[in-house]
């Protein structure tokens, strides 16, 4: 299951690393850090079901959800 | 070309011919996928018409890699050490992105296997030794510059038009099988399109004749800093000639492309300007991963290319055609001597249309990472490149298409499932793995599967009197089944049965055997059915359901 919960020790501090990461760096070279970084991520991640509900979740509001797909909502 | 002289086969009027006007089975089309059903046909005792409207084998390389299934295959029909000896085995491919090498892979087996995973060979030398291994059939009756023009399906037969230098005749046949290629000509005038998906992307491929001291190993490139943006391919074939291959985009003119004027600049790019070649061949083609809805229409039966279509990276074309023949042989035997219902040949469709659903997904995955279609799965292509020169994990995701390997047919409706646990893949449906053994007809468990059913049984010391006479039975049925006895010591076998030696102790190990196991393989090599005690009666139901007497 896709932990959204709160999982971060420092929130503010990852942010700024991850805004960070981007910086000097082109719209091109920034899609491509952020592509290597997902695919890092996955890997981590490993588990099929949970990748699956982060594909999900990242499409969510951007366009129509995939219905099939259950999520976990924080309310 | 150089290096190889295109033969002319003879043409024979049909008044001269005296051809009868009725076959049990006609194969259009004498490429690798026809030629090998007919030989197949042949060698199992029906008597076989092949047309091809043409006089000769196939002009440039267009296949090159043949997999071991297919090698096995020909081996059952005695033509597989040729191409082993004029091919080029090979092993080890390599991937770069720009300049550098991001990923290796080997294909060796593991030891004890007769044939290596590939071997490169020039499409027209497998159709050459496929006319002349024909040739030595006397069952199979091959016309050259017979085209079919006319084909009317009937309920009880296909009745054929052909053309040919002197005039038309008409013949008929109880089975068509359609091996007519990409743009069958017989699947047009039936009315029969296949569906799929066109790919925007041009490729430039050609044969350069060049001695190198390139390995013989496949070399692929995202991105190289000889042809920017694009891809490109380097593979050895036979008598020094390779085979290259440039990804030019959609934008691409073709007739351009072709033109020596273009290709050498990139050539000498690519293989830097100390390279001495010359081009053999070149064309431009573009791909598509599609197939026929059904490979059985009634009496007519599609294989090949005439059937599906995918890209090239992945040897899965030719290939998987040569496993559509292998799969429809023995159906078409038992069905044609009236000891199979003619809806065996349902299974025929069923199995290799999963097959080419296999092929399909694969050959489009590769396609989707060879030509990117939006600018985030470029990025996300490049990213997968980029990592894997560091990172183990990136590299399994590099797909500069994945190299053919056979169908396991865990679908089929032939297959009885398993009843015991099994600590190995040889799941029925499973083309038979390969191991050494020692017996009377050679050095290799497939040298002794593929007559017709087979049931392989492990021992242990002298087997009972009352087991040899239910072989000697299963050996004297209608369909009759052969067996192996493998760790049988001192006893008289009777007929039908015969014992194999296989002190590597591999043979039991790829099929998890232990005394009592018993594996029952179809005529096509195929797992079938296994058990862990062998028993009459359910062998003989395995038999029954494995040639479609239990399909609906």
């Amino acid at each position: 299951m896709l932990n959204t919960e709160p999982n971060l020790a420092a929130p503010d501090d990852f942010y700024e690393e991850l805004i960070g990461l981007h910086r000097d760096l082109s719209d091109e070279q920034s899609a491509l850090v952020n592509a290597k970084l997902i695919l890092l991520l996955a890997n981590h991640i490993g588990d099929p079901g949970v990748l699956r509900q982060a594909l999900a979740a990242a499409r969510q509001d951007v366009v129509g959800l995939d219905p099939a797909t259950p999520l976990p909502e924080t309310r | 070309m150089k290096t190889y002289t295109q033969p002319v086969y003879p043409y024979t009027k049909p008044t001269d011919a005296g051809l009868p006007q009725h076959w049990p089975v006609i194969v259009v089309g004498a490429g690798p996928v026809g030629l090998t059903a007919a030989i197949d046909l042949a060698s199992r005792g029906l008597d076989v018409l092949v047309l091809d409207e043409d006089d000769t084998v196939s002009v440039g390389s267009r296949a090159i890699c043949w997999s071991k299934r297919s090698l096995e295959i020909l081996d059952r029909l005695g033509c597989a050490e040729r191409l082993v000896k004029k091919g080029v085995c090979w092993n080890v491919g390599r991937v770069f992105f720009h300049a550098e090498q991001v990923y290796q892979f080997d294909l060796s087996p593991e030891a004890g296997h007769r044939r290596p995973a590939f071997i490169n060979l020039q499409q027209y030398y497998v159709e050459q030794f496929l006319v002349e291994r024909a040739g030595e059939m006397p069952g199979v009756d091959l016309r050259w510059r017979h085209r079919v023009v006319g084909v009317t399906p009937e309920r009880e037969r296909v009745m054929l038009t052909v053309s040919t230098p002197d005039g038309e005749y008409a013949v008929g046949a109880d089975w068509l099988i359609v091996a007519d290629g990409s743009k069958s000509a017989i699947g047009g005038m039936l009315g029969i399109s296949s569906e799929g998906q066109v790919f925007r992307d041009r490729f430039l491929i050609a044969d350069i004749h060049m001695s190198s001291a390139f390995p013989a190993e496949r070399w692929f490139w995202f991105d190289p800093p000889f042809h920017r943006h694009q891809s490109a391919l380097l593979h050895r074939q036979a008598d020094d000639v390779w085979r290259v291959d440039f990804q030019l985009g959609w934008d691409a003119d073709p007739e351009e492309e072709k033109k020596p004027e273009r290709i050498l600049p990139r050539l000498r790019a690519m293989l830097g300007d100390e390279a001495r070649f010359e081009i053999e061949w070149a064309s431009v083609y573009t791909f598509q991963c599609r197939r026929l809805r059904s490979f059985r229409r009634g009496r007519v039966l599609f294989a090949g290319d005439a059937a599906h279509l995918v890209s090239p990276f992945g040897a899965r074309g030719a290939n998987s055609g040569i496993q559509d023949a292998d799969n429809l042989a023995w159906k078409l035997e038992l069905v044609v001597s009236g000891q199979a219902p003619e809806r065996l040949l349902d299974s025929y469709d069923s199995e290799r249309t999963a097959a080419a659903d296999e092929n399909i997904r694969h050959s489009t995955r590769s396609t989707d990472f060879i030509t990117p279609k939006s600018a985030a799965s470029r990025t996300f292509r490049d990213a997968v490149l980029m990592l894997a020169k560091r990172h183990a994990f990136a590299r399994r995701l590099v797909n500069s298409g994945r190299l053919s390997v056979p169908a396991t047919l865990c679908s089929s409706p032939l297959n009885t499932p398993d009843t015991a646990p099994f600590a190995s893949p040889m799941v029925p449906g499973s083309p038979a793995a390969d191991a050494p053994v020692t017996g009377g007809s050679g050095d290799w468990l497939l040298d002794y599967l593929g007559q017709g059913f087979t049931l392989l049984l492990f021992l242990a010391g002298v087997p009972k009197e009352g087991l040899l006479r239910e072989l000697a039975a299963l050996a004297a049925d209608p369909i009759a089944c052969a067996s192996l006895l493998v760790g049988a010591v001192g006893a008289d076998l009777p007929s039908g049965v015969c014992a194999l030696a296989a002190e590597s102790g591999l043979l039991a190990q790829r099929y998890d055997a232990r005394p009592g196991t018993a594996y029952l393989f179809r005529p096509d090599q195929h797992v079938c059915a296994r058990w862990r005690d062998f028993e009459l009666t359910q062998t003989r139901a395995a038999i029954a359901r494995a040639t479609g007497q239990y399909m609906h």
